[in-house]
């Protein structure tokens, strides 16, 4: 179609119609446009780049966890809000994804390997359990089942591994205290130049920017725009001869691979991973702070994480307010007053006031 | 008819449980043709029609499209061999705008810019053009129905089933969709399951007339509406 017909479009076309046609409404992300993705990038550089002059080290590596949670959140929106496939685990594969990383870490000595199969291990094993959900045909609300099954199983799994006949070559499991001193990422190649906090804040920050940019480069394409068909009407997709098993298994193998990158970094900040990762505290956050931001955003799922992380840590420091009492108490306030999350509220705002 | 056909279904039998819906039928369509499938509720006009399209798996007998075999073959597999389904209660992509849906469909052969030009087009064919930035959901039940129609024909596939195309129409949105089919079939294949007598008057040459999970009468669109078996079938009596 040419450029002349979306200039022509009938009045009534609504809200969003001075985009281009084939950009569809009520999108999220998508109906930012290319400019509105170079602004998000932009403003991802000048936090990671500006925030280490304004604030402290120890600022600095709080904002580091709160960034890996985003990652966390991002993989977590990406299956759920554009995919539509319901995890309640996506705790397993940062959980698996951390201590991919700790083991091969520890065995290795040198970080590049192990950093790459954190991503891999938790992927691989998101497929696999992808394929017998998709391909077995269970229903929607049984992949949330599966997936919180999964997490309850590797919980208890890493919680038995106490004693020093659980190890892996060199790595001991830990049991409940999990694996302590784990060697931060270092330069390639040189365990001895090992990243020092600051730097790892500029490595989550960079790949918090990689990660987002790579989901929109995924949704932009003919993949993304299937995998968002089929969650809009599995039965249309598969009659216009796409497999919809194919397409959400991929989509989970993705967000596996990110929730591992994340829970690779979540190791790397404190430099210690233990079962608690894959604690059901842990999967309804990530839950939670998608809910919060916005489903079917990116933006949402990063500023819900962030906010509910920055709550978090206030609370901690003080004794009269229970934390979780508050996150359900905003949780609850959210689903009543703000269903769609945050980000997609403002933006139907936004458009109302244009 | 001429040439071997297109579309063959030899002794399809689907039983649920004792129930026989569809008797070993036998139907032929040939290359361009149209055909139309009536029959009162529960004749297993549409259980025939989803085992065609690989909804449901035949308990016996197998169907051949262009002599290959596809008895049994997912849905997926169906529609890539150039078969378009717009099934009876519109299956669209509500979420998405009307020009999204379509694109969709043209993009699992094209590139993204022929996918988009064949995409205009069908819209344009359906009488869709100038509605391409909706939201489907927000449509009318009727124009939902050609968005699928377009999203279908943006495929270009040889052969089109249509579940009751014109059902919750209105009358002019019916004439309209008639001459829509009649059009489509200059190059396309149909077969076309309807209620509608006045809509079969509309678009049908031959009729295959469905009771009892078998065929009653096949035959030219006038002598099946003036036959009194089929009279006899729709006003509940007993077929002789």
């Amino acid at each position: 179609m040419t450029p002349d017909r979306a200039a022509s479009a009938p009045a009534d076309a609504g809200p969003g119609s001075a985009a281009p046609w084939w950009v569809p409404l009520g999108l999220g992300d998508r109906a930012l446009g290319v400019s509105g993705f170079l602004a998000m990038i932009a403003a991802g550089l000048l936090l990671m780049f500006g925030l280490p002059m304004v604030v402290e080290l120890f600022g600095l590596v709080q904002a580091t966890v709160f960034l890996v949670m985003a990652i966390l959140a991002l993989s977590q929106g990406f299956i759920w809000g554009y995919g539509g496939i319901m995890s309640f685990g996506q705790s397993a594969f940062f959980g698996l994804g951390g201590y991919t990383y700790a083991v091969a870490v520890l065995n290795l000595g040198d970080s590049s390997v192990p950093a790459l199969l954190a991503i891999l291990v938790p992927a691989g094993f998101a497929a696999l359990l992808g394929y017998f959900m998709f391909y077995g045909r269970i229903s929607d609300a049984y992949v949330g089942v599966i997936t919180l099954t999964v997490t309850v199983i590797l919980f208890n799994v890493m919680n038995s591994t106490a004693g020093d006949i659980y190890h892996i070559g060199a790595a001991q499991l830990g049991g409940f205290n999990g694996m302590p001193s784990v060697p931060p990422l270092n330069w390639p190649g040189d365990p001895s130049n090992a990243l020092d906090p600051e730097a790892l804040w500029y490595v989550t920050a960079g790949l918090l920017i990689v990660v987002y940019a790579l989901l929109r480069a995924i949704l932009a394409s003919r993949f993304g725009r299937v995998v968002v068909a089929i969650r809009e009407n599995e039965t249309r997709a598969t009659l216009l001869g796409y497999d919809p098993r194919l397409y959400k298994l991929i989509v989970f193998a993705i967000g596996g691979a990110i929730a591992g990158l994340a829970g690779c970094l979540f190791t790397n900040w404190g430099g210690f991973i233990s079962p608690t990762v894959f604690g059901l505290a842990q999967s309804a956050q990530i839950i939670i702070f998608v809910l919060l931001g916005g489903l079917g955003t990116l933006l949402g799922p990063i500023l819900g994480a962030v906010a509910i992380q920055y709550l978090i840590s206030i609370i901690g420091s003080q004794q009269t307010l229970n934390a979780n009492l508050l996150l359900g108490v905003i949780l609850v306030g959210f689903v009543l007053l703000v269903p769609q999350g945050v980000v997609p509220a403002v933006r139907s705002l936004l458009r109302v006031g244009r | 008819m001429t040439g071997a056909p297109l579309l063959q279904a030899e002794g399809l039998t689907m039983r649920f449980g004792g129930v026989t819906a569809v008797d070993a039928v036998d139907l032929s369509l040939g290359e361009v043709e149209l055909r139309c499938l009536i029959g009162p509720n529960g004749a297993g006009k549409s259980t025939f029609f989803k085992m065609l399209t690989g909804q449901l798996q035949p308990s016996a007998g197998r169907i051949l499209f262009r002599g290959r075999d596809i008895t049994g073959a997912r849905t997926h597999e169906i529609a890539r061999l150039g078969v378009g389904i717009k099934t009876q209660v519109p299956n669209v992509f509500n979420g998405l705008s009307v020009a999204e849906n379509v694109f969709v469909a043209a993009a699992r052969t094209n590139s993204a810019a022929t996918a988009r030009r064949k995409a205009a087009q069908a819209l344009e064919r359906v009488g869709m053009g100038a509605l391409a930035g909706r939201i489907v959901g927000q449509l009318a039940h009727g124009q939902r129905q050609w968005v699928e129609i377009a999203a279908v024909l943006a495929q270009d596939p040889d052969l089109i089933l249509l579940d009751e195309p014109a059902a919750g129409m209105t009358h002019e949105e019916v004439v309209r969709t008639s001459e829509l089919i009649r059009e489509i079939n200059q190059v396309h294949a149909l077969i076309v399951v309807e209620h509608d007598m006045q809509f079969i008057r509309m678009i049908a040459r031959t009729v295959t007339v469905f009771n009892q999970g078998r065929i009653l009468i096949e035959d030219d669109v006038d002598r099946v509406l003036s036959s009194q078996a089929v009279r006899d079938v729709y006003l509940g009596k007993q077929a002789a």
